[in-house]
Protein backbone atom coordinates (compact mmCIF):
# COMPACT_ATOMS: atom_id res chain seq x y z
CA UNK A 1 0.00 0.00 0.00
CA UNK A 2 1.27 3.42 -1.03
CA UNK A 3 1.98 6.13 1.62
CA UNK A 4 -0.91 7.98 -0.16
CA UNK A 5 -3.16 5.43 0.09
CA UNK A 6 -2.51 5.13 3.98
CA UNK A 7 -3.32 8.64 4.43
CA UNK A 8 -6.32 9.52 6.49
CA UNK A 9 -8.16 13.68 5.82
CA UNK A 10 -5.19 15.68 6.92
CA UNK A 11 -2.16 13.65 5.75
CA UNK A 12 -3.34 14.38 1.60
CA UNK A 13 -0.65 16.25 0.28
CA UNK A 14 -1.71 17.02 -2.93
CA UNK A 15 0.72 20.00 -3.74
CA UNK A 16 3.80 18.16 -2.57
CA UNK A 17 2.92 14.50 -4.16
CA UNK A 18 1.60 16.24 -7.49
CA UNK A 19 2.62 19.90 -7.84
CA UNK A 20 4.58 22.84 -7.18
CA UNK A 21 4.31 24.56 -3.72
CA UNK A 22 5.96 27.36 -4.58
CA UNK A 23 4.12 30.72 -6.97
CA UNK A 24 5.55 30.89 -10.46
CA UNK A 25 7.64 33.63 -11.37
CA UNK A 26 4.95 36.16 -13.36
CA UNK A 27 6.57 35.27 -16.30
CA UNK A 28 5.68 31.49 -15.99
CA UNK A 29 1.59 33.27 -16.27
CA UNK A 30 -0.63 33.24 -19.08
CA UNK A 31 -0.76 36.78 -20.59
CA UNK A 32 -3.95 37.47 -19.16
CA UNK A 33 -3.16 36.25 -15.91
CA UNK A 34 -0.32 38.27 -15.61
CA UNK A 35 -2.09 41.30 -16.81
CA UNK A 36 -4.38 40.93 -13.55
CA UNK A 37 -1.77 40.29 -10.83
CA UNK A 38 0.45 43.38 -12.27
CA UNK A 39 -2.33 45.53 -12.68
CA UNK A 40 -3.42 44.75 -8.88
CA UNK A 41 -0.11 45.21 -7.94
CA UNK A 42 0.41 48.46 -8.98
CA UNK A 43 -0.67 51.79 -7.47
CA UNK A 44 -3.47 54.49 -8.84
CA UNK A 45 -5.64 54.62 -11.71
CA UNK A 46 -4.34 51.08 -13.08
CA UNK A 47 -4.37 49.59 -9.67
CA UNK A 48 -8.53 51.10 -9.12
CA UNK A 49 -9.19 49.82 -12.59
CA UNK A 50 -8.40 46.40 -12.30
CA UNK A 51 -10.21 46.70 -8.94
CA UNK A 52 -13.17 47.68 -10.65
CA UNK A 53 -12.60 45.22 -13.45
CA UNK A 54 -12.46 42.21 -10.84
CA UNK A 55 -15.66 43.60 -8.91
CA UNK A 56 -17.43 43.29 -12.30
CA UNK A 57 -15.89 39.82 -12.92
CA UNK A 58 -16.71 38.73 -8.81
CA UNK A 59 -20.06 39.90 -9.47
CA UNK A 60 -21.14 37.73 -12.75
CA UNK A 61 -19.48 34.60 -10.77
CA UNK A 62 -21.57 35.62 -7.86
CA UNK A 63 -24.88 35.90 -9.71
CA UNK A 64 -24.16 32.54 -11.84
CA UNK A 65 -24.43 31.19 -8.38
CA UNK A 66 -27.19 32.48 -7.29
CA UNK A 67 -29.21 31.83 -10.92
CA UNK A 68 -28.11 28.10 -10.23
CA UNK A 69 -29.92 28.03 -6.96
CA UNK A 70 -32.96 30.25 -7.66
CA UNK A 71 -35.40 27.40 -8.34
CA UNK A 72 -34.54 25.66 -4.85
CA UNK A 73 -35.14 28.30 -2.95
CA UNK A 74 -38.56 29.51 -3.55
CA UNK A 75 -39.37 31.51 -0.44
CA UNK A 76 -36.56 33.90 -1.31
CA UNK A 77 -37.40 37.37 -2.85
CA UNK A 78 -35.87 38.60 -5.75
CA UNK A 79 -33.94 41.80 -4.19
CA UNK A 80 -32.99 38.91 -1.75
CA UNK A 81 -30.99 37.09 -4.41
CA UNK A 82 -29.77 40.38 -5.80
CA UNK A 83 -28.34 41.36 -2.03
CA UNK A 84 -26.56 38.05 -1.65
CA UNK A 85 -24.76 38.41 -5.03
CA UNK A 86 -23.60 41.94 -4.30
CA UNK A 87 -22.36 41.62 -0.76
CA UNK A 88 -21.02 37.91 -1.98
CA UNK A 89 -19.01 39.92 -4.71
CA UNK A 90 -18.10 42.74 -2.55
CA UNK A 91 -16.66 40.20 0.28
CA UNK A 92 -14.74 37.84 -2.53
CA UNK A 93 -13.08 41.22 -3.56
CA UNK A 94 -11.60 41.60 -0.39
CA UNK A 95 -11.01 37.64 -0.29
CA UNK A 96 -8.76 37.66 -3.38
CA UNK A 97 -7.24 40.82 -2.65
CA UNK A 98 -5.94 39.47 0.58
CA UNK A 99 -4.94 36.11 -0.89
CA UNK A 100 -3.74 37.46 -4.09
CA UNK A 101 -0.08 36.29 -3.10
CA UNK A 102 -1.00 33.00 -2.95
CA UNK A 103 -2.17 32.52 -6.03
CA UNK A 104 0.43 30.18 -8.03
CA UNK A 105 -0.99 30.21 -11.81
CA UNK A 106 -1.97 27.04 -11.52
CA UNK A 107 -4.85 27.79 -12.93
CA UNK A 108 -6.24 31.27 -14.88
CA UNK A 109 -6.05 34.24 -12.38
CA UNK A 110 -10.31 33.87 -13.65
CA UNK A 111 -11.06 30.91 -12.93
CA UNK A 112 -8.97 31.23 -9.06
CA UNK A 113 -10.99 33.90 -8.69
CA UNK A 114 -13.92 32.49 -9.42
CA UNK A 115 -14.01 30.13 -6.93
CA UNK A 116 -14.20 33.03 -4.26
CA UNK A 117 -17.45 34.35 -5.48
CA UNK A 118 -18.84 31.25 -5.77
CA UNK A 119 -18.32 30.32 -2.22
CA UNK A 120 -19.42 34.01 -0.62
CA UNK A 121 -22.55 33.44 -2.74
CA UNK A 122 -23.20 29.71 -1.87
CA UNK A 123 -22.68 30.30 1.99
CA UNK A 124 -24.65 32.96 2.28
CA UNK A 125 -27.55 31.62 -0.13
CA UNK A 126 -27.51 28.14 2.31
CA UNK A 127 -27.32 30.67 5.55
CA UNK A 128 -30.41 32.61 3.86
CA UNK A 129 -32.39 29.04 3.48
CA UNK A 130 -31.80 28.19 7.06
CA UNK A 131 -32.35 31.73 8.50
CA UNK A 132 -34.64 31.12 11.57
CA UNK A 133 -35.32 27.60 11.19
CA UNK A 134 -34.20 25.28 14.13
CA UNK A 135 -31.72 22.90 13.63
CA UNK A 136 -32.72 19.29 13.52
CA UNK A 137 -29.87 17.89 16.04
CA UNK A 138 -31.68 14.48 16.29
CA UNK A 139 -31.57 11.44 14.30
CA UNK A 140 -35.08 11.11 12.03
CA UNK A 141 -36.60 7.54 11.98
CA UNK A 142 -33.90 6.59 9.57
CA UNK A 143 -33.68 2.87 10.95
CA UNK A 144 -36.69 2.42 9.13
CA UNK A 145 -35.24 2.74 5.51
CA UNK A 146 -35.13 -0.38 3.79
CA UNK A 147 -34.99 -0.96 -0.38
CA UNK A 148 -37.46 -2.59 -2.41
CA UNK A 149 -37.37 -5.28 -4.39
CA UNK A 150 -34.56 -7.03 -2.06
CA UNK A 151 -33.99 -10.65 -2.23
CA UNK A 152 -34.82 -12.00 1.77
CA UNK A 153 -31.15 -12.41 2.34
CA UNK A 154 -29.62 -9.27 1.24
CA UNK A 155 -32.57 -7.50 2.82
CA UNK A 156 -31.69 -8.83 6.40
CA UNK A 157 -27.89 -8.08 5.46
CA UNK A 158 -29.08 -4.31 5.00
CA UNK A 159 -31.13 -3.88 8.19
CA UNK A 160 -28.20 -5.57 10.24
CA UNK A 161 -26.05 -3.27 8.84
CA UNK A 162 -28.36 -0.29 9.52
CA UNK A 163 -28.72 -1.06 12.70
CA UNK A 164 -25.08 -1.51 13.53
CA UNK A 165 -24.64 2.19 12.41
CA UNK A 166 -27.90 3.21 14.46
CA UNK A 167 -26.32 1.43 17.76
CA UNK A 168 -22.53 2.85 16.91
CA UNK A 169 -24.18 6.73 16.51
CA UNK A 170 -25.58 6.19 19.92
CA UNK A 171 -22.59 4.18 21.39
CA UNK A 172 -19.34 4.88 19.86
CA UNK A 173 -18.96 7.98 18.94
CA UNK A 174 -18.63 10.90 20.92
CA UNK A 175 -21.20 13.45 21.48
CA UNK A 176 -20.03 16.11 19.64
CA UNK A 177 -19.04 13.58 16.59
CA UNK A 178 -22.85 12.60 16.98
CA UNK A 179 -24.01 15.82 16.94
CA UNK A 180 -22.38 16.80 13.23
CA UNK A 181 -22.89 13.61 11.68
CA UNK A 182 -26.69 13.53 12.52
CA UNK A 183 -27.21 16.98 11.71
CA UNK A 184 -24.90 16.58 8.12
CA UNK A 185 -25.22 13.29 6.93
CA UNK A 186 -28.63 12.00 8.37
CA UNK A 187 -30.78 15.56 8.49
CA UNK A 188 -29.43 17.27 5.89
CA UNK A 189 -28.10 20.25 7.16
CA UNK A 190 -25.51 22.44 5.31
CA UNK A 191 -22.19 22.27 6.90
CA UNK A 192 -21.77 26.22 6.78
CA UNK A 193 -25.01 26.36 8.99
CA UNK A 194 -24.10 24.39 11.10
CA UNK A 195 -20.62 25.54 11.84
CA UNK A 196 -22.15 29.50 12.06
CA UNK A 197 -24.70 27.82 14.77
CA UNK A 198 -21.66 25.71 16.32
CA UNK A 199 -19.58 28.51 16.04
CA UNK A 200 -16.79 26.11 14.03
CA UNK A 201 -15.88 26.75 10.56
CA UNK A 202 -16.45 24.13 7.39
CA UNK A 203 -12.43 22.56 7.70
CA UNK A 204 -13.27 21.76 11.09
CA UNK A 205 -16.88 20.77 10.76
CA UNK A 206 -15.73 18.37 8.28
CA UNK A 207 -12.59 16.45 10.25
CA UNK A 208 -15.34 16.02 12.73
CA UNK A 209 -17.33 13.96 10.22
CA UNK A 210 -14.51 12.20 8.66
CA UNK A 211 -13.28 10.83 12.28
CA UNK A 212 -17.09 9.98 13.00
CA UNK A 213 -17.44 7.86 9.31
CA UNK A 214 -14.12 6.15 10.50
CA UNK A 215 -15.54 5.31 13.98
CA UNK A 216 -18.52 3.53 12.28
CA UNK A 217 -16.30 1.88 9.32
CA UNK A 218 -14.49 0.64 12.38
CA UNK A 219 -17.19 -0.59 14.10
CA UNK A 220 -18.57 -1.99 11.20
CA UNK A 221 -15.41 -4.00 10.63
CA UNK A 222 -15.31 -5.32 14.33
CA UNK A 223 -18.94 -6.29 13.89
CA UNK A 224 -18.45 -8.44 10.86
CA UNK A 225 -20.38 -6.15 8.83
CA UNK A 226 -17.75 -4.70 6.70
CA UNK A 227 -19.03 -2.43 4.13
CA UNK A 228 -18.78 -3.77 0.21
CA UNK A 229 -19.51 -2.56 -3.13
CA UNK A 230 -22.94 -3.58 -2.64
CA UNK A 231 -23.49 -0.67 -0.08
CA UNK A 232 -21.51 2.11 -1.71
CA UNK A 233 -22.92 4.57 -3.84
CA UNK A 234 -22.54 3.96 -6.88
CA UNK B 1 -37.57 2.78 -0.78
CA UNK B 2 -34.95 2.20 -3.80
CA UNK B 3 -32.53 0.57 -3.30
CA UNK B 4 -30.72 3.82 -4.75
CA UNK B 5 -32.15 5.64 -2.11
CA UNK B 6 -31.02 3.45 0.81
CA UNK B 7 -27.31 3.75 -0.93
CA UNK B 8 -27.06 7.40 -0.85
CA UNK B 9 -28.29 7.38 3.23
CA UNK B 10 -25.41 5.26 3.80
CA UNK B 11 -23.26 6.73 1.72
CA UNK B 12 -24.01 10.09 3.71
CA UNK B 13 -23.36 8.91 7.04
CA UNK B 14 -20.24 6.48 5.97
CA UNK B 15 -18.80 8.69 3.46
CA UNK B 16 -16.00 7.91 0.91
CA UNK B 17 -13.59 4.67 1.62
CA UNK B 18 -10.55 6.06 -0.05
CA UNK B 19 -8.57 8.77 1.62
CA UNK B 20 -9.34 12.49 1.01
CA UNK B 21 -8.31 15.88 1.54
CA UNK B 22 -10.08 18.23 3.82
CA UNK B 23 -12.30 21.50 2.71
CA UNK B 24 -9.92 24.28 3.08
CA UNK B 25 -7.33 21.83 0.79
CA UNK B 26 -10.16 21.44 -1.29
CA UNK B 27 -10.94 24.71 -1.50
CA UNK B 28 -6.95 25.69 -2.38
CA UNK B 29 -7.23 23.19 -5.15
CA UNK B 30 -10.20 23.78 -6.92
CA UNK B 31 -9.15 25.92 -9.67
CA UNK B 32 -6.81 23.55 -10.82
CA UNK B 33 -8.63 20.37 -10.57
CA UNK B 34 -12.39 22.04 -12.46
CA UNK B 35 -9.25 23.42 -15.04
CA UNK B 36 -7.54 20.00 -15.39
CA UNK B 37 -11.16 18.63 -16.05
CA UNK B 38 -12.35 20.81 -18.25
CA UNK B 39 -9.20 20.49 -20.21
CA UNK B 40 -9.86 16.24 -20.27
CA UNK B 41 -6.85 15.75 -18.75
CA UNK B 42 -6.37 13.42 -15.25
CA UNK B 43 -7.47 16.04 -12.67
CA UNK B 44 -7.50 12.96 -10.06
CA UNK B 45 -4.08 11.97 -10.96
CA UNK B 46 -2.89 15.67 -10.47
CA UNK B 47 -5.06 16.18 -7.03
CA UNK B 48 -5.12 13.00 -5.50
CA UNK B 49 -7.63 13.38 -2.54
CA UNK B 50 -9.78 15.68 -3.86
CA UNK B 51 -12.43 13.73 -6.04
CA UNK B 52 -13.09 11.65 -2.76
CA UNK B 53 -13.75 14.64 -0.92
CA UNK B 54 -16.16 15.60 -3.45
CA UNK B 55 -18.23 12.36 -2.61
CA UNK B 56 -17.89 13.19 0.89
CA UNK B 57 -18.68 16.89 1.08
CA UNK B 58 -22.38 18.00 -0.40
CA UNK B 59 -21.04 22.07 0.05
CA UNK B 60 -17.63 21.40 -1.56
CA UNK B 61 -19.15 19.14 -4.28
CA UNK B 62 -21.79 22.03 -4.94
CA UNK B 63 -19.34 25.09 -5.21
CA UNK B 64 -17.75 22.39 -7.79
CA UNK B 65 -20.17 21.76 -9.97
CA UNK B 66 -20.86 25.84 -10.00
CA UNK B 67 -16.85 26.27 -10.96
CA UNK B 68 -16.86 23.93 -13.58
CA UNK B 69 -20.41 24.83 -14.82
CA UNK B 70 -19.24 29.13 -15.11
CA UNK B 71 -15.42 28.33 -16.54
CA UNK B 72 -17.39 25.85 -19.51
CA UNK B 73 -19.91 28.65 -20.08
CA UNK B 74 -17.47 31.35 -20.99
CA UNK B 75 -15.09 29.02 -22.28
Amino acid sequence: MSALAEATVFDVEPLVVAGSTTRPAESTLDPESREWVTALGSVGATHDDAVARLHALLLHAARFEVARRRQALPHLRGDDFDDVANQAADDALVSVLRRLGDFRGASRFTTWAYKFALLEAAVKLRKRAWQGRELPLEPESWTALASTHLEPQAELEQRAVISAIDRAIHEVLTPHQRTVLVALALNGVPIDVLADRLGSNRNALYKTLHDARRRLRAHLDECGLAVDGAWEED
Amino acid sequence: MEDRDVKNVLARVLGPAEPEVGCDACFDELDRYVELEAAGADADAAVPGLRAHLEGCPACREEHDSLLALITARG
